[in-house]
């Protein structure tokens, strides 16, 4: 990275703060023209129930899988545009397990190794097969992430981070074609069509299913898991030095290779998860699916500021809820473009994160 | 000032009849800073220093690590923009210029750990540095007969980057990747490139860093050589020897202002000098 | 001063055996006037090209292909490696050039191409546009690129590298997904009754119509021929070319001349004292600005510019068939872009060239034709491909009872073949990346000035060209003057250029020629 911004050159521009103001002024407008609409009925409750809640499950998903993206890029220094394609693998190879589990007996075993036997799973009908799965989806994940770290990114440890993003762009066209190639290109349905409700949320509002509660459940979970994991443990100390100096931590005797396999463990881990938990709230599969979720990760680990797990997570969801939310004012074509706008604001105007870049993991 | 930048090989020829070593008093010192000030979150980098630097001196800045030479450069020549205090060239107030306003003005700089442009040549290096030429706008460097006013300029600026290769003996690395170049020969090579850009005064940060003896003579003598020529040198340095007997003029910095200034002989009598290096704390 | 020759800095540096060879390399191709230096990059463009056309020459007659079908699979090869020339020159001109990490090509092409599109396109057309001539599009479109490289540099240019990635991707994604908007077609329709037509894409009148207009009178391909059009259809036609195919290579003219130029305009400012501050800005921002160099200035000319030589790229790259469509724009162009110049070498403007007709060629279209060779090169062996499986699992199930047919099949089917290359580029990134990040040629020196630095031609009567050619310096620089340089000359020559050094000591040798501020 260039050493030209380290050096702080305030005299150049007036950085950002008055832009960033603006920033918030129209994000309380919108908040204040939301509430008055909701009142006066101009926008209907279910409307606003159900965006959030959509909002909030692709923004629980995006910051499971910003975690990992945010732990490589602190404690590896690159942008891994690779990201996206390893919730690609998760998504498959998981749900290619869940179906093995699922359709025992009842279809062929290529159909379902290959997800296209048509079960509609849901976590009712094979609880065993999901969290199989799910695990699966995990561990799989790791694998490949620790295959690829060993190929591609080891021999390049030393590199600048923009030769390792490069070198990234070349697994994300490898993973993701390797994908293509095995499972081909359709799209496919994999859960249940119909839905399952359990709790009614608001009148009117639709129910949630019992597949986006385990989403939700889940990646709390998870979530909560990798909190403890960084504060109580060593490991997560070590992370957190490494995140922070790397250089400093190599003099403090931090074994930093294992520290790097364990990010990866960790954060690929949770990209995989990611990546299973997904497919439960759209229910279809396509071997695009990481790498269309790839900028809007980045835009929720930016958000947060680069480093920070918790960031990534508040990161995940104010960009689900702003692209899910954002539909109430603007046409929703630009509901995406709408989020990426956001990522690039915080970019430019306060790089390290909405949260200030405490750096935690 | 740029019209005369625009003719570069004339400038030593200029500089050597109208600089030389007069003593106009009542001109305004080309260096003088006034009371800067820089903070870093809660600490003062910089705080509060002032200094005159009198023409066609080399003058000395010394201090203990940390005394916040290296950033008081950096303020004076507009990486950082100082929180307080002034920065005067030739009587005109500089403060919070941008380095390259700062570096056309007359005034420039070179890096405590030698920046040479790595994947350049040496001669490119030096030829980069003139200022105001022709061929840096895009249509000249493209259109056909604009070209050939460039590539006339180019070959004068050739002669002079030539030359400045030979006055620092680094003519033989011309055509080498600066990235190849010792530690040493980057000092030479980052000294050269700054002459190049036709400066009236120039602040050296600790130029006889990991130089070996025999090119740190070298080095000294080229310093003096330039002095002679009209050049004004501030000299950030280690070395109490290199100061005592080259500087005719010492700047003590110590915690982030300016301890006392004064000939050599008047700094090695002076009580808070010896303090602040034998029994203040560093 | 009396330090023995040779021990100074000079001979303490670091050039260990291996950079020495190095540099005898390099001293070997420098010692090549520049003239001969381009001639010899512009054989080896051509050069590669020929082998590149000789290959898929054989290629078509090994499937069978008449001269038609050569000449077509010829043309559109020259398609790909003159889009891809022309898209890596420009990026080179930002990353190689001047390290600005821009990612954001495809966007920047959509914008020229849309711009292009809706100036040009008939008022009356599913998607109308203004109908205004092709020209008007073609500048127009470069000028909307320029601009909205402008409107991302201003903020942008301050960003470190990655962060200017994301953000350059970012846009280029918001760009494609606006070009794909029917919402945003419809506003623009209801605004100024243009409209983009969304994701189904927009007919426009392309570049191609410059040859249409070349070969057919009033450009209509029904009417009859111009005077050109009849000479060159009647040369076809006496080797049964048709018509349809000469007209396809009239475009071709059309690319290779894009390609000249933006290979002419690189050169050009690769040779300069501007492109130097363009390399000075990708080594060390800083040193540039403190040797006085408005680099923000210098930035966003070449971000306006290169954005518009993408602009014009991606014209003449959909003006081949006169349709676009956002789909086309997507993030994975600018990768394959990147791939290009990293193979060819990231800061040669030659290596940009030969990179993109590479890639365009042996990485990008090649490998479609692997099925065909392959299924040919079986049924010569007499060995029958059969039908594909439906699955990889069924050609893996195969695989695992030794039998590889299925596999092959099913690799060379349809589109698997095309993720199959895909995997391949992705690789390919990846070695180069890690085994040669320099590129085919981007570990040369090229010199960023408009004379030959090492020739110091003023002094000497011939213009030698060697670096030995500053002996002859001594005699004509013989002012009175200014700084003695060599105050100890007995300390120095080692050598011939040192003998020279050493008595050369006048530093201003314009003053002989009389000082005109005086």
């Amino acid at each position: 990275m260039s050493t030209i911004d380290t050096l702080g050159r305030g005299n150049a521009f007036v950085r950002g703060r008055p832009l960033l103001s603006v920033v918030f002024l129209v994000g309380f407008a919108l908040l204040v023209d939301l509430v008055h609409g909701m009142y006066t009925g101009r926008i209907p409750l279910e409307n606003v129930t159900r965006l959030f809640w959509n909002g909030l499950l692709v923004g629980l998903i995006l910051g499971l899988a910003g975690i990992g993206l945010s732990m490589t890029y602190s404690i590896l220094n690159f942008a891994n545009f690779s990201h996206g394609d390893l919730i690609t693998v998760g998504a498959f190879s998981g749900w290619s397990v869940t179906y093995l589990l699922a359709g025992a007996g009842a279809t062929e075993f290529g159909a379902r190794v290959l997800i296209d036997a048509n079960l509609n799973v849901t976590v009712l009908s094979d609880p065993f097969a999901v969290v199989v799965g799910l695990v699966l989806a995990s561990a799989l994940t790791i694998l490949i992430a620790l295959v690829v770290d060993r190929l591609v990114y080891r021999p390049m440890r030393d590199s600048s981070g923009i030769s390792l993003l490069i070198a990234s762009i070349g697994v994300a066209l490898v993973l993701r074609h390797l994908v293509a190639f095995v499972y081909r290109a359709h799209t496919r349905g994999v859960t249940g069509g119909e839905r399952v409700d359990i709790l009614p949320v608001f009148e009117g509002a639709g129910n949630v299913s019992v597949n986006t509660a385990t989403l939700m459940v889940v990646a709390v979970t998870l979530m909560i898991g990798v909190h403890l994991l960084v504060q109580r443990t060593k490991l997560g100390t070590a992370m957190r030095a490494m995140a922070d100096n790397q250089d400093l931590a190599l003099i403090t005797g931090i074994p930093t290779e294992r520290v790097v396999t364990w990010t990866w463990i960790l954060g690929a881990g949770l990209t995989g998860a990611a990546g299973f938990l997904i497919v439960l709230e759209r229910g279809t599969l396509d071997f695009n699916i990481g790498w269309g979720l790839l900028l809007l990760i980045f835009a929720a680990v930016i958000l947060g500021g680069i480093g920070s797990i918790y960031g990534a997570i508040g990161g995940g969801l104010i960009i689900g809820l702003t692209q899910s939310l954002s539909t109430i004012w603007i046409p929703s074509d630009f509901a995406t473009p709408a989020a990426f706008s956001l990522m690039i604001l915080v970019l430019l105007f306060r790089p390290s994160g909405l949260f200030g870049g405490v750096s935690t993991a | 000032m740029s019209e005369q930048a625009a003719e570069p090989a004339t400038e030593v020829g200029d500089r050597t009849t109208a600089g030389g070593e007069s003593n106009a008093t009542d001109s305004p010192p080309p260096l003088r800073v006034t009371n800067l000030e820089k903070h870093f979150g809660g600490i003062a980098a910089v705080d509060g220093v002032s200094f005159d630097v009198h023409e066609g001196t080399l003058t000395g800045l010394i201090g203990p690590n940390g005394a916040g030479k290296s950033t008081a450069f950096d303020c004076i020549t507009g990486v950082y923009a100082p929180d307080a205090g002034t920065v005067e060239f030739n009587g005109e107030d500089i403060t919070g210029l941008e380095p390259f306003e700062i570096c056309n003005r007359g005034l420039v700089r070179t890096f405590q750990i030698a920046r040479e442009l790595e994947k350049m040549t040496v001669l490119e290096n030096l030829m980069l540095a003139p200022a105001g030429q022709r061929g840096e706008a895009l249509w000249r460097s493209v259109t056909p007969i604009a070209r050939r006013g460039v590539a006339a300029e180019e070959r004068d600026l050739r002669e002079r980057v030539w030359e400045t290769l030979e006055f620092f003996e680094i003519d033989h690395l011309a055509e080498e990747y600066a990235g190849t170049l010792s530690g040493g020969q980057r000092k030479l090579l980052e000294m050269s490139r700054a002459l190049m850009t036709d400066p009236d005064v120039v602040l050296l940060d600790e130029p006889l860093a990991g130089v070996n003896p025999s090119l740190e003579k070298k080095l000294l003598e080229r310093i003096h050589d330039l002095r002679e020529e009209g050049y004004t040198f501030l000299l950030v340095e280690h070395d109490m020897d290199v100061i005592m007997n080259h500087c005719e003029r010492v700047i003590v910095m110590h915690q982030g202002t300016n301890l006392a200034a004064g000939t050599p002989e008047e700094i090695t009598s002076n009580e808070r000098v010896i303090d602040a290096y034998l029994g203040g704390e560093v | 001063m009396s330090s023995p020759p040779g021990t100074d800095a000079d001979s303490t540096g670091d050039g260990d055996g291996g950079s020495r060879s190095d540099s005898d390399a390099d001293a070997a191709s420098r010692s090549l006037l520049p003239e001969t230096r381009w001639q010899r990059d512009v054989v080896l463009i051509l050069a590669t090209l020929l082998g590149i056309y000789a290959l898929f020459a054989l290629i078509g007659l090994a499937l069978d292909f008449d001269t038609n079908g050569i000449l077509n699979v010829l043309r559109e090869l020259t398609l790909f490696a003159a889009v891809y020339a022309m898209l890596v020159l420009a990026l080179n001109l930002h990353w190689g050039y001047t390290g600005l990490f821009n990612i954001g090509v495809a966007g920047f092409m959509a914008v020229g191409v849309y711009t292009m599109a809706i100036l040009t396109a008939s008022p009356d057309a599913t998607a109308p546009g203004f109908g205004l001539p092709l020209w008007v599009g073609i500048v127009g479109g470069m000028a909307m690129a320029a601009l909205v490289g402008l409107v991302a540099a201003l903020p942008a240019l301050r960003l470190r590298a990655d962060y200017l990635a994301i953000v350059t991707l970012g846009l280029s994604e918001i760009i494609r997904l606006t070009f794909q908007s029917m919402q945003f077609s419809n506003a623009l329709e209801d605004a100024l009754g243009v409209a983009t037509n969304g994701g189904s894409g927009m007919n426009f009148p392309g570049t191609r119509n410059v040859v249409q207009y070349a070969f057919y009178r009033g450009g209509d391909r029904t009417s009859e021929p111009t005077v050109l059009g009849d000479a060159l259809f009647g040369l076809g036609e006496s080797f049964d070319v048709l018509p349809l195919v000469v007209l396809g290579w009239g475009y071709n003219v059309v690319l290779a001349i894009g390609v000249v130029a933006f290979y002419v305009l690189l050169v050009r400012i690769a040779n300069s004292p501007f492109g130097r501050v363009l390399k000075a800005i990708r080594e060390d921002e800083l040193v540039a600005a403190s040797l006085g160099k408005n680099t923000d200035l210098f930035k966003i000319k070449v971000f306006m510019l290169g954005c518009a030589l993408m602009g014009l790229a991606g014209i003449l790259w959909q003006g081949q068939a006169g349709y676009t469509s956002p789909h086309e724009f997507r993030p994975e162009l600018t990768f394959y872009v990147f791939i290009a110049l990293i193979i060819g070498g990231a800061g040669s403007n030659t290596g940009s060239v030969l990179g993109g007709l590479v890639f365009g060629t042996l990485l990008f279209q090649g490998p479609l034709y692997v099925p065909r060779l392959v299924a040919e090169g079986l049924s010569v062996a007499g060995v029958e491909l059969g039908p594909p499986p439906n699955t990889f699992y069924d050609a893996a199930l195969a695989l695992g009872s030794l039998d590889p047919l299925p596999m092959l099949a099913y690799a060379t089917a349809g589109t698997n073949v095309s993720y199959l290359r895909f995997v391949l580029l992705g690789v390919v990134l990846i070695l180069v990346v890690q085994r040669r990040p320099e590129g085919l040629l981007g570990h040369r020196i090229e010199t960023a000035a408009a004379v030959d630095l090492s020739n110091r031609s003023r002094t000497t009567a011939t213009d030698g060209g060697s670096s030995n050619s500053s002996s002859g310096s001594t005699a004509t620089n013989a002012d009175p003057g200014s700084m003695p340089t060599n105050a100890d000359p007995g300390s120095t020559p080692t050598d011939d250029r040192r003998d020279s050094t050493a008595t050369t000591d006048e530093r201003d040798p314009g003053s002989t020629d009389g000082d005109p501020d005086e």
